[in-house]
């Protein structure tokens, strides 16, 4: 954790737009509203093109479970969205929308991707680029990454707090690291919640001036200091599992919202990069527990993940750097690779009784990707 | 090659045109102002300096501060070369097994050395696109070139089997070092594929050419130690002062002069006929940092201070002799004093070029401080230069009271390179 950078901006507010729910709002255009008729195996759009302004779209939800319904943009960041839609309710959205591409998704269940319906908005192109095909591909396919990793990790977190609660310690430690892997994978994104970040995985060190070990630190490394350092669970650990699953729902709610370019991504990994620079190779991140391997492991599968989705555009603009990166994301993997005995496994071996020619080693790995990796914003940007 | 017009004028003014002044001091931030087209310039001013000057032993002199030392000639800068103030000496791992991307580092370092050399950065620093981190770091902008050599070094671990196919290339003047008595050498500052010597006369712009080295390297080599000096000990400059080291003496008066051409070619440059073709004009460098007991110095009476040394503490004359230039009269100083016994009479002839400076890297955990001499070697052949003075040294130098050899490297150092197509260790890799 470190504090929150400005790469990947949270759409809490976008200027863009201004967003307006409510059913209690009466449409002024009548017969303009789009109206959608949700079931749980369709989405029917009474209309797949209106003109961009005030939007106004009517939901019946005709199915037996509850939906929601959104509207995205192409690379599926949310422009509005409604949730808990229940059966047989209706409800009413209302929106600016700008001139472009959009899809209207129907998620009966309120889960899994959805059913999405592709509609345009028309009118005078606003102002803003247009982002080429691949590059929202990019955008979207990272977005449905990192709101998989926030879901996959609920469940992990749940366990670990559970053992918590339990007092189990044993139990705890053994569902700390797995518990973490998600958020380390896609760190910069939930950075850009300034909020959350602060509250889940802060360490002492982090705290602000002011702020009170006692009181004000919660999250993942209070409860590793816990375990590790003083070897017992206390009552006020048993709030902090609480909180820690709190916080964590928070992020999962928000991180489909969040602000995502071609750039972003490839900042982000970059930044994981640095994250492993900082805090995984020193040893500082996992002090306590020494897991910081899986911590180093999580950062750099996030970091190729990102670069993954953006070779296509990479390997055009900068093939050279393209291939130097394919080379130094194996490289560092096969080293990683010699701290576990299962290479699909995430045990590691713990980080205290990795030496110091062998951390050189790992560093020596981690800069000769990171340079680089620091490139490719400026590969997907040209 | 003699003295340049550019090594005894006045340096420039900060803003000159540095295409019309090659080898004067044009300034990082003017040459900006120039934006890209400046950039051109300035490399092809570099390039313009080994045309006018083509040698490697240019004595470019401490009073035109801020000047730039021809890159491009024979012989490396940076050996015969006027001892700068500054040093910032690197050490490096090659990490990748390629030797096609070990040249493309090579001819990389060339170009980003003749532009820093020249007082240019190596790319852009605040013109590049906003998505991009600089080329360039940027903390050398605005400074001159400050007389800036870059001198390059191939250790043994390059020449070794199944690596880089350069195994019947390693000269055979190129030895291992033998653990002389009284070493304790840490592995973690000692060794390396290859060096960097970066000498200027302002530390940052020493401290930025082996940042920006560094990071042009990532993931082809890596840092294996490195090693900040602060004063030169030794001078190739007889008409100037000899600088004391870290005991208060001087420990560097009989050096060969960076204008004795004889000397120089006679006991520092390798030979056509010495064995390796490929490293004729080049040399070799032994670095050692040898770790001063500063505390124990300092409590130990002038006349045993004088006595060790051979030299007194005032003038640096030798002893029995009332000025520093005078012939020492070996005789006249005890069987054990440093001079004698590290004098070419002592060793058959042994002469080598000493380019070292003093370091302190602040205290070690028991308060003492963490200083002494990072010594620095040129020479014609180790077998010949450094080993047989430090076996006289090691065995018998009554200085080892006082001083620990901790760190120790060896570097075939490439001859210069020729010109703007040319790059460091093409006749080793060509």
């Amino acid at each position: 954790m470190r504090p929150a950078r400005l790469t990947v901006v949270a759409t809490s507010v976008v200027a863009a737009l201004t967003v307006v729910t409510g059913c209690s709002e009466k449409s002024d255009k009548g017969d303009d509203a789009i109206r959608v008729a949700a079931s749980d195996s369709a989405c029917d759009v009474s209309k797949t093109e209106f003109p961009a302004g005030k939007v106004q779209i009517d939901v019946e939800n005709k199915g037996s479970k509850v939906t929601e319904v959104y509207v995205l943009f192409p690379d599926a960041r949310i422009v509005t969205e409604r949730e808990n839609i229940g059966p047989g309710t209706k409800a009413s959205i209302t929106a600016e929308i700008k001139a472009g591409d959009y899809e209207i998704v129907c998620k009966p269940g309120m889960k899994g991707d959805g059913i999405a319906k592709k509609v345009k908005a028309t009118g005078a192109q606003a102002g803003g680029e247009k982002r080429s095909p691949e590059a929202d591909a990019a955008v979207a396919a990272y977005r449905a990454y990192v709101v998989a990793q926030a879901e996959e990790t609920l469940p992990k977190a749940q366990a670990f707090a559970d053992a918590v609660k339990a007092g189990d310690v044993e139990a705890a430690k053994k569902a700390y690291a797995p518990s973490r892997i998600g958020w380390e994978r896609t760190e910069p994104v939930a950075e850009s919640f300034g909020d959350i970040d602060p509250k889940v995985d802060v360490r002492e060190d982090g705290l602000e001036a002011g702020q009170d070990p006692a009181k004000d630190w919660t999250g993942w490394h209070r409860l590793e200091k816990s375990l590790w350092a003083d070897n017992k669970i206390d009552d006020n650990d048993k709030k902090l599992a609480d909180t820690l699953i709190a916080d964590l729902t928070d992020w999962q709610k928000k991180v489909g919202q969040a602000e995502i370019t071609p750039t972003s991504i490839a900042n982000g990994a970059k930044e994981l990069l640095d994250e492993v620079a900082t805090g995984k190779v020193t040893g500082e991140e996992e002090r306590y527990s020494h897991t910081d391997l899986v911590d180093f492991k999580a950062n750099v599968e996030g970091a190729q993940k990102a670069y993954e989705l953006l070779k296509p555009i990479a390997e055009k603009n900068d093939p050279e750097l393209s291939k130097q990166l394919d080379t130094q994301f194996a490289a560092l993997n096969t080293l990683l690779d010699k701290y576990r005995a299962d290479k699909t496994s995430y045990e590691f071996t713990s980080y205290d009784k990795v030496g110091e020619t062998e951390r050189k080693e790992l560093s020596d790995g981690v800069n000769a990707l990171a340079e680089p990796l620091s490139k490719l914003a400026a590969a997907v940007a040209k | 090659m003699t003295e340049s017009d550019a090594a005894s004028g006045q340096p420039q003014q900060d803003g000159g045109n540095p295409a019309a002044a090659p080898g004067a001091a044009p300034s990082r931030r003017a040459v900006l102002g120039w934006g890209g087209a400046g950039l051109a310039l300035g490399a092809a001013a570099a390039g313009g300096a080994a045309a006018a000057f083509g040698g490697g032993t240019d004595m470019v002199s401490a009073s035109a501060a801020g000047a730039a030392v021809p890159f491009h000639g024979e012989h490396q800068a940076g050996i015969a070369s006027a001892v700068q103030d500054r040093l910032h000496f690197a050490a490096f791992d090659v990490k990748t097994k390629d030797r096609a991307e070990l040249v493309k580092l090579l001819k990389e370092w060339t170009a980003a050395a003749r532009l820093m050399t020249a007082g240019l950065p190596v790319g852009d620093v605040y013109e590049g696109l906003p998505e991009a981190p600089p080329t360039d770091t940027g903390e050398a902008l605005g400074l001159k070139a400050s007389r800036l050599t870059l001198t390059v070094g191939f250790g043994p671990g390059l020449f070794a089997k199944d690596r880089f196919g350069l195994e019947g290339r390693r000269p055979e003047a190129l030895v291992d070092l033998e653990l002389f008595p009284g070493d304790n050498l840490d592995p973690a500052r000692s060794g390396g594929d290859l060096c960097v010597q970066a000498c200027a006369d302002d530390p940052q712009v020493a401290v930025h050419a082996i940042r920006q080295l560094a990071r042009i390297g990532f993931g082809r080599v890596a840092v294996r130690w490195s090693q900040l000096g602060f004063g030169k000990t030794s001078s190739t400059t007889p008409d100037e002062q000899t600088p004391r080291n870290m005991m208060g003496f001087k420990d560097g008066t009989r050096n060969i002069s960076g204008t004795d051409r004889a000397a120089l070619d006679k006991h520092v440059w390798v030979g056509a006929g010495d064995g390796s073709d490929w490293l004729t004009g080049g040399s070799y460098l032994v670095a050692r940092r040898i770790r001063m007991n500063i505390e124990t110095w300092d409590r130990t009476p002038l006349q045993e201070q004088e006595d060790i040394f051979g030299r007194d503490k005032g003038e640096g004359a030798p002893v029995g002799k009332s000025k520093e230039r005078d012939e020492p009269f070996l005789k006249a100083m005890k069987p054990e004093a440093h001079v004698r016994l590290a004098h070419p009479d002592s060793n058959s002839g042994a002469t080598i070029l000493r380019r070292g400076y003093s370091f302190t890297d602040g205290t070690d955990g028991l308060g003492r401080l963490d200083a002494g001499l990072f010594f620095l070697a040129y020479q014609r052949d180790v077998r010949k230069g450094f080993v047989p003075i430090q076996r006289n040294l090691a065995k018998s130098d009554v200085l080892n009271e006082y001083i620990q050899h901790v760190g120790s490297a060896v570097f075939a150092v490439p001859p210069g390179v020729r010109d703007k197509d040319d790059w460091w260790g093409r006749t080793l890799f060509a």
